[in-house]
């Protein structure tokens, strides 16, 4: 391999021993140190173009591979192509993975890989001081520098001292790797994440065939290309093992998973995975009407691509549509679902209360985002929980569920659907940027022991009333096509029995009460409330939503420090599990940790007369286990 | 099954449109049309926006949905998507198609879902008391409008066409017999068929339509459209339209040497439309308003194209299996 011929510019690593081309022929039979480790975070950061989403997923796909609980984060900006080298068109991806179970993509990277100065300056305030970073140093141009607000190169005028930098020009050695390809400059440039991730893979010894494979797959159609990116893959592996520069190279340990099969899921396709497996385990075709949005149309795309399932996506001219249209659905039988975020989700206000009044099953995603009106289309916040539980005209009561985690959304979905043809009505699943994109490890799931979801139209003429209500207070589902069982629905208020319009003072008291004691008696379903850490502790930490992992990281960590705290994660928010008034009772003092500015803490209090302490983050970003756990210690 | 009668598709609510009020005439019609489609009466299904207009469904015996102001189309749509084999029917009015749910309205036209949209032009809005709608006429005194409208109109069946509706009509209310025929080929459409009916609303904009319905000037005001036939008119039958270029006058055969031979022939399966769009533009007072189908051609709908791409999805891939996609991706074991 004579893959660094030409290099202009020697890397150095602190640590490191200089660049030698001769050590290249000795490379892969170096006997090389090993240190084991923990847990690691690493961010890859670049240029929205520099392909880093796509090295982060492949390196995660990796440690999964050798049996590694991770959690990710990926971090883009909301421009599609930025400018590039500038300071708001920097893409992150962060991982965490560990010998542990791992709650979170991490606080505090261990190692910053930064393409670019733009990717350096947004992230170095959050690596772990004396981490590790590298850098490519082709890209810390001048022109590059100034874009990124430098005045001299922190590469070298001494302002990282305080890290282990390691500066390597991945562009230029991929580019020399390339040589002979007969790729154009832009195609050679493009395969320069493959180069860093070879580096990295090497760095935590990670095998390389897996990924060359996979490489070969994924461009499959595209067979040159495939052939260079592992070109660059093999020429960063082979630099990070034959320049010496690093010190050693991590291991670390496996975890302590549940052994199983797994694959890795995002939360969009968890969730759009949940819906195809309603459809399959109800019988019923599942109707998804939805209009892209950030970060929700993941969903819209896993499903139009599994046609093959009995799938019907449409994409509507607008959110109103795409809930009219499952609400059409729904009318006709099938299971209805209509995915949005915030502003979408404002939009389907009015029909949702239709909905209601209609009594048929829907299922609402809202993957949140920070709001208001467009706020931070690409970050996460969790600000809608009060719009999902009140925000409609009229009593309008909406049964409201909530994912902790990407692989959860799988759970909560079914759940939703679950509710949704159980209770006739409406349900909102709410998710969040977070969730949405991140991957974790999913233990795949035996069809056979997946929730029921039943569903029993009915056909029978005889003594048919179109509002007359089952034990659960829900009313029939009729097909249209049923003979002899024409009937109404709509908007106006409903006779408490036939279904007809009715102006009757009395009967529309009766009705709104139906409406609640339908969705209150969901919780008659729930499973007592599930109190994690030491129950017996004074401080209990409620939490929804994906805080689950940074609550519960912090739990664990003010555990080891002596410290006693229970966390209970609501799944359900409207209704309530039955116990949690008992179980908020049980403690002396609840921390309410939100991305929002105290929703659950509003509706807890309001509920239960409880007066929680509240923990605000919203910043468009996760909240930092030492966040939570600062504030534990303050209150334990 | 027995055939099917009127008085089949009779609720039992009391329709409580006002007395006089067109949208009875309307519903007569439908209900007589249905029963002689062939159509088993489960099979039928009517949604609706909000108006007077949409209180429709409540007096079909047959599924129906009342829904919000604007949105039938798009509610429509999913069950029409979902369940092909039903006849669904949109009834709506000028506000809540053109105004409020214009979205849906064009939407639906140019996706050619099998719908058919009777659309209720008043030309007014009749529930909330008489408000102008954007079918009323420019300089129109409303509640909202005391000083007059200085918003223009348009005309739906222009927008129908200009959304790439495969059928558009228009008929009257009161004109029983032609408007019957117009729902019936409504009925057998595939596609979105378009009706818009003039209707009157004798208690805010009562006589909007009298120009056309009055017996003394109907002739002169209104010109029958029909395949393949001369566009004429008028009392005698004696007046055209003729086309110059691409500018419609009218003419009177036997005057300076016209002959029908010179007059425009309707014909509603111009692929192109262009004609079809021009006779949707003509209005009072330079010409007589045209009823009847302005266009009818054939395209695949909307359903169609669904239900060919999921079965050319199950042809490729095979039915798809929960466990293989559930176990599908990478996966990995931990022992
Ligand atoms: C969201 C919403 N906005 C406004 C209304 C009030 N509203 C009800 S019907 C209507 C206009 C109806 O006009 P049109 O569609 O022409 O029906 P018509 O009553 O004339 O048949 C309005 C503005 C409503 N019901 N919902
Ligand atoms: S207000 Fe007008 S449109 Fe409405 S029912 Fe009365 S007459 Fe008919
Ligand atoms: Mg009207």
């Amino acid at each position: 391999m004579t893959a660094f011929d030409g290099v202009s510019e020697s890397a150095q690593g602190e640590a490191g021993s200089d660049c030698g081309r001769a050590r290249a022929a000795q490379a892969l039979s170096r006997i090389r140190r090993v240190e084991e480790l923990e847990s690691v975070v690493i961010r890859f950061a670049g240029d929205s173009g520099d392909g880093m989403q796509l090295t982060g997923a492949e390196f995660s796909k990796s440690v999964a591979k050798a049996g590694h609980d991770f959690a990710t984060h990926p971090d883009f900006p909301s421009e599609i192509r930025a400018p590039s080298g500038t300071l708001f068109g920097v893409s992150g991806y962060q991982i965490q993975y560990s010998s542990r179970p791992v709650f979170t993509s991490g606080d505090a990277p261990d190692v910053l890989v930064a393409m670019n100065p733009a990717a350096l300056k947004v992230n170095l305030a959050d690596l772990k001081p004396g981490g590790m970073i590298i850098a490519n140093t082709g890209a810390f141009t001048e022109s590059n520098l100034h874009k990124a607000g430098y005045a001299s190169n922190p590469l070298e005028d001494g302002s990282l001292e305080r890290y282990r930098l390691y500066r390597i020009d991945i562009g230029g050695l991929t580019a020399v790797a390339l040589r002979d390809s007969g790729l154009s400059k832009k195609e050679v440039g493009r395969c320069k994440n493959y180069f860093a991730l070879g580096l990295m893979l090497w760095l935590y010894s990670r095998p390389l065939e897996k990924e060359v494979d996979d490489i070969r797959r994924k461009f499959a159609h595209k067979p040159e290309i495939a052939e260079a990116n592992v070109t660059a893959l093999r020429a960063g592996y082979a630099y990070a093992d034959a320049t010496e520069m690093f010190p050693a190279a991590y291991q670390v340990r496996k975890a302590d998973v549940r052994p199983g099969k797994y694959r890795s899921v995002t939360g969009n396709q968890a969730l759009a995975l949940a819906a195809v497996a309603a459809s399959e385990l109800s019988g019923l075709k599942l109707f998804l009407g939805s209009y892209p949005i950030t970060p929700a149309s993941d969903i819209l795309h896993e499903l139009a691509a599994l046609k093959h399932f009995n799938v019907t996506t449409f994409q509507a001219e607008d959110e109103i549509a795409g809930i009219c249209s499952a609400i059409g659905a729904a009318y006709g039988g099938v299971l209805g679902l209509t995915t949005t975020s915030g502003p979408g989700m404002a939009l389907k206000t009015e029909a949702l209360g239709l909905a209601v009044m209609l009594e048929l099953p829907l299922v609402v995603v809202n993957v949140q985002r920070g709001g208001p009106s467009t706020g931070l289309p690409t970050k996460v916040e969790q600000s809608d929980l009060l719009q999902a539980v009140y925000g409609r005209n009229g009593e309008c009561p909406v049964a409201v569920l909530a994912a902790n985690s990407p692989a959860d959304c799988f759970d909560a979905t079914l759940e939703a659907f679950r509710i949704a043809v159980k209770y006739m009505t409406p349900v909102i699943l709410l998710s969040d940027g977070g969730i949405a994109n991140a991957t974790e490890p999913w233990l795949i799931p035996d069809v056979a022991s997946l929730p029921k979801v039943e569903v029993k139209f009915r056909t029978e003429p005889e003594g048919y009333k179109v509002y007359a209500r089952d034990d659960n207070l829900a009313r029939a589902w009729v097909r249209p096509g049923t003979p002899r069982m024409e009937h109404r629905v709509g908007g106006l208020e409903k006779d408490f029995l036939t279904g007809n319009v009715s102006h009757d003072p009395v009967n529309h008291q009766r009705m709104v009460e139906i409406r609640a004691a339908k969705v209150a008696r969901i919780a008659r379903d729930i499973p007592p409330t599930v109190i994690e850490g030491d129950a017996d502790a004074e401080l209990l930490v409620l939490g929804w939503g994906s805080t689950y992992g940074a609550i519960a990281q912090a739990r664990e960590f003010a555990r080891q420090q002596g410290k006693k705290v229970a966390q209970v994660h609501l799944r359900h928010l409207n209704p309530f599990p039955p116990d949690l008034g008992e179980v908020l009772g049980r403690y002396r003092r609840i921390l309410v940790p939100e991305m929002n500015l105290g929703q659950l803490s509003r509706l807890v209090r309001s509920r239960y007369l409880v007066a929680p302490v509240e923990l605000h983050k919203v910043q468009g970003k996760p909240f930092k286990v030492s966040e939570i756990y600062d504030k534990i210690v303050e209150l334990c | 099954m027995n055939a099917l009668t009127k008085k089949d598709f009779e609720s039992n609510q009391d329709v409580r449109w006002c007395p006089g009020c067109g949208d009875y005439a309307i519903l007569a019609q439908i209900q007589k049309v249905l029963p002689t489609l062939g159509i088993p009466r489960e099979d039928f299904a009517f949604i609706s926006g909000i108006g007077c207009s949409s209180r429709f469904p409540y007096y079909m015996e047959t599924y129906g949905m009342h829904s919000i102001h604007g949105r039938a189309p798009a509610i429509a749509t999913g069950l029409k998507v979902s369940r092909p084999e039903l006849s669904v029917w949109v009834v709506t009015g000028d506000g809540d198609a053109l105004a409020i749910g214009g979205n849906h309205f064009i939407h639906a036209m140019r996706r050619n879902i099998g719908l058919k949209i009777i659309l209720l032009n008043n030309r007014i809005y009749g529930l909330t008391k008489g408000q102008y709608s954007p079918t009323s006429e420019f300089g129109k005194k409303t509640k909202t409008t005391p000083l007059g409208s200085i918003d223009r109109p348009f005309s739906p069946v222009s927008l129908a066409l200009g959304a790439g509706a495969t059928f558009v009509a228009r008929s009257v209310d009161v004109e029983q017999e032609h408007l019957n025929g117009v729902l019936r080929r409504a009925a057998e459409h595939k596609g979105t068929a378009f009706v818009e009916i003039f209707q009157n609303c004798n208690i805010f904009n009562d006589g909007a339509y009298g120009f056309l319905t009055d017996k003394n000037v109907k002739a002169e005001t209104r010109v029958l459209l029909e395949h393949g036939k001369p566009l004429l008119f008028g009392k005698d039958r004696n007046k055209g339209l003729r086309l110059r270029g691409l500018k419609p006058e009218v003419v009177t055969v036997g005057e300076n040497g016209v002959t029908e031979a010179d007059l425009l022939v309707h014909d509603e399966r111009d692929p192109h439309g262009v004609v079809s769009y021009l006779l949707t533009q003509l209005d009072r007072p330079d010409f007589p308003v045209p009823l009847g189908v302005f266009r009818c051609v054939d395209a695949p709908s909307y359903e169609e194209l669904n239900a060919d791409l999921e079965q050319a999805a199950r042809a490729a891939k095979g039915r798809g299996e929960l466990a293989k996609l559930l176990n599908s991706g990478e996966t990995w074991v931990i022992t």
